[in-house]
């Protein structure tokens, strides 16, 4: 296993200055993901108007893969539709599951496609997709309110 | 230093070029030859079921059985070995008496006294017991090193103190208690003192004869033997009047359509037939750590800890937690690199064939209690070697530099 393609340039620096780390006081809501094994907390912040995603953030502690991918991940949504979103979340998911490799819809997760090494390593997947499933969720929870 | 690893092949195999400094003894340690070759001398020539059939490999597994309660008896100086109950791990052997001792013994006025260092193994239960029964559960506090003090123990033990169980050695810090003192205390209150000696029975001497504790628990497969075989220590008396914990085959004497007369101790506590196999893997671990010498084991983790210890404090990204005395400290450091995860940095230290332990280590309470989110554990056995704290210190040197901090 190479190190440089698990922690990435890119994932590097996500985790080292997590610009979408920050409370978010007006969050519509707010939802806790939690990784029990390893110890990894995140809450992801979203305010969603009607059936969009007008901001996103998150706070909380983990390893460098859960916060570089939620960080990822807030970049690619924020301002999306709910259903753009999700469908977002189902393409990454997949790709993490080794179940797609259409050039087209990986394209549709720009820089979290960097992500796609973790999922040679079982034990990290976890922190991976933490956010992932928190924002499915948190948008689950959303279209049941609305 | 003896080259204990001949013993261990595990620990002298290559992978990707390069053996593994196994720093995760305080979650499993590895077998040496002798209890793997003990394992297969069983399967081979004595396996049966024991204490049922009239026939040799019947008898020979019975006597085995039997023969090694009695071993692990002398092993922590329990005076009688009917004291001694098998169980699947010290998880279990902690359930047990939570459920057989706790659940009839403790009632709404009573306190379960825990320290905040203890194992989830060791409050989960209680926390159960607690709920069914209307008992409080009350924790012992800790210093900034992990060790519980004295004027918090006087002050939290009471008269409505029913129950106390803690670790001996804790498993995140490496603390050793002062047992010796609680168990006095618990005395003087008349409630049962519970030791959870996972960790140190391994690591150090522990005599029940001197300390007397009610209970102490621990796991074979910390101690060079099998998973899925732990020990139960239990006072004669305690044990005679416990109800079973677990009920079916072999605990009982006659089974009417309604009712039934069980066993006496220890058969009572060993429902259904036994695992054997790992109770000659247990026998063969005793012998092995009794040729060391527990005592020798003991110096030898003396100077490994000293050494990591050093080490690691060279480095001024790595915080070491637990403080400078290592005289009530035993067999393991837990620390954390700067501005990195414990998970990160056990990612990176496992691709240099460094194997360490990150997360809460099974201790969520402690970990949150101490202000930290998780920690990465380095923890040996006599096996390991100065050469095997020097990889994890070079690892953790590069550890920043991948992450992308200056180092
Ligand atoms: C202090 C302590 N108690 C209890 C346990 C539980 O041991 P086991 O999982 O073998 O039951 C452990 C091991 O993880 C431990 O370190």
């Amino acid at each position: 296993m190479d190190l440089n393609q698990i922690y990435t340039e890119l994932i590097r620096e996500h985790n080292k200055n997590p610009i979408n780390k920050i409370k978010m006081l007006d969050a519509t809501i707010s939802e806790k993901g939690h990784n029990p094994s390893c110890g990894d907390e995140i809450i992801l912040h979203l305010k969603v108007k009607e059936d969009t995603i007008v901001d996103a953030s998150f706070s909380g502690i983990g390893c460098a893969i859960s916060q570089a991918s939620t960080s990822m991940m807030i970049d690619l949504i924020r301002g999306k539709k709910i259903d753009e979103a999700e469908k977002i979340v189902d393409i990454f998911l997949k790709m993490i599951r080794k179940e797609i490799d259409n050039k087209e819809e990986l394209e549709k997760l720009g820089d979290a496609i960097f992500l796609k090494n973790i999922s040679n390593m079982p034990v990290r997947v976890k922190c991976g997709v933490l956010s992932w499933h928190t924002l499915k969720i948190a948008l689950e929870k959303v279209k049941e309110d609305n | 230093m003896k080259d204990y690893k001949a013993d261990f092949k595990i620990l002298k195999q290559k992978i990707n070029g390069s053996t593994i400094a196994y720093l995760d003894n305080g979650a499993t340690t590895q077998k040496p030859l002798q209890v793997i070759k003990a394992i297969e001398e069983y399967n081979k020539l004595y396996n049966g079921s024991p204490h049922r059939g009239a026939h040799y490999l019947s008898v020979n597994a019975t006597k085995i059985y039997e023969d090694t309660r009695g071993k692990v008896a002398k092993f922590i100086g329990a005076r009688n070995s009917r004291e001694i109950i098998f169980t699947k791990n010290a998880t279990e052997a902690l359930n047990l008496i939570a459920y057989s001792y706790g659940m009839n013994n403790l009632n709404a006025e009573d306190e379960i006294l825990l320290a905040i260092t203890n194992h989830h193994s060791n409050i989960v239960p209680w926390q159960i017991i607690a709920k069914k029964t209307g008992a409080k559960i009350i924790y012992l506090d800790c210093d900034k090193n992990g060790q519980i003090y004295k004027e918090d123990i006087d002050k939290k033990i009471n008269k409505n103190t029913k129950i106390i169980s803690l670790s001996h050695l804790t498993n995140v810090f490496g603390m050793v208690h002062p047992i010796e003192y609680i168990i006095g205390k618990g005395r003087e209150y008349s409630a049962i003192t519970i030791i959870d000696g996972a960790q140190s029975v391994p690591h150090m001497k522990v005599d029940i004869g001197s300390l007397k504790p009610d209970f102490l628990v621990f796991s074979g497969h910390k101690m060079l033997a099998s998973m899925g075989i732990g020990v139960l220590y239990g006072k004669l008396e305690k044990l005679e009047e416990m109800e079973p914990f677990l009920s079916g085959g072999d605990m009982i004497e006659y089974v009417d359509l309604y009712e039934t007369s069980f066993h006496e101790v220890p058969y009572k506590f060993e429902a259904g037939t036994q695992n054997v196999e790992g109770v000659v893997s247990l026998s063969a671990a005793i012998d092995y750590i009794e040729n060391i010498g527990i005592e020798n084991i003991e110096t030898i983790e003396e100077e490994l800890l000293k050494y990591a210890l050093k080490k690691l404090k060279e480095n001024k990204y790595v915080e070491v937690y637990g403080g400078e005395d290592l005289s009530n400290r035993k067999s393991l450091l837990s620390f954390n690199v700067k501005d990195v995860h414990s998970h990160d940095v056990a990612t990176i230290l496992d691709n240099n064939n460094v194997a360490i332990r990150a997360g809460h280590h099974c201790a969520q309470p402690f970990i949150k209690h101490m202000g930290l989110n998780s920690t990465c554990r380095a923890s040996f056995y006599f096996y390991n070697t100065f050469e095997d704290i020097d990889r994890l210190v070079d690892s953790l040197g590069g550890v920043r530099g991948v992450l992308g901090y200056g180092s």
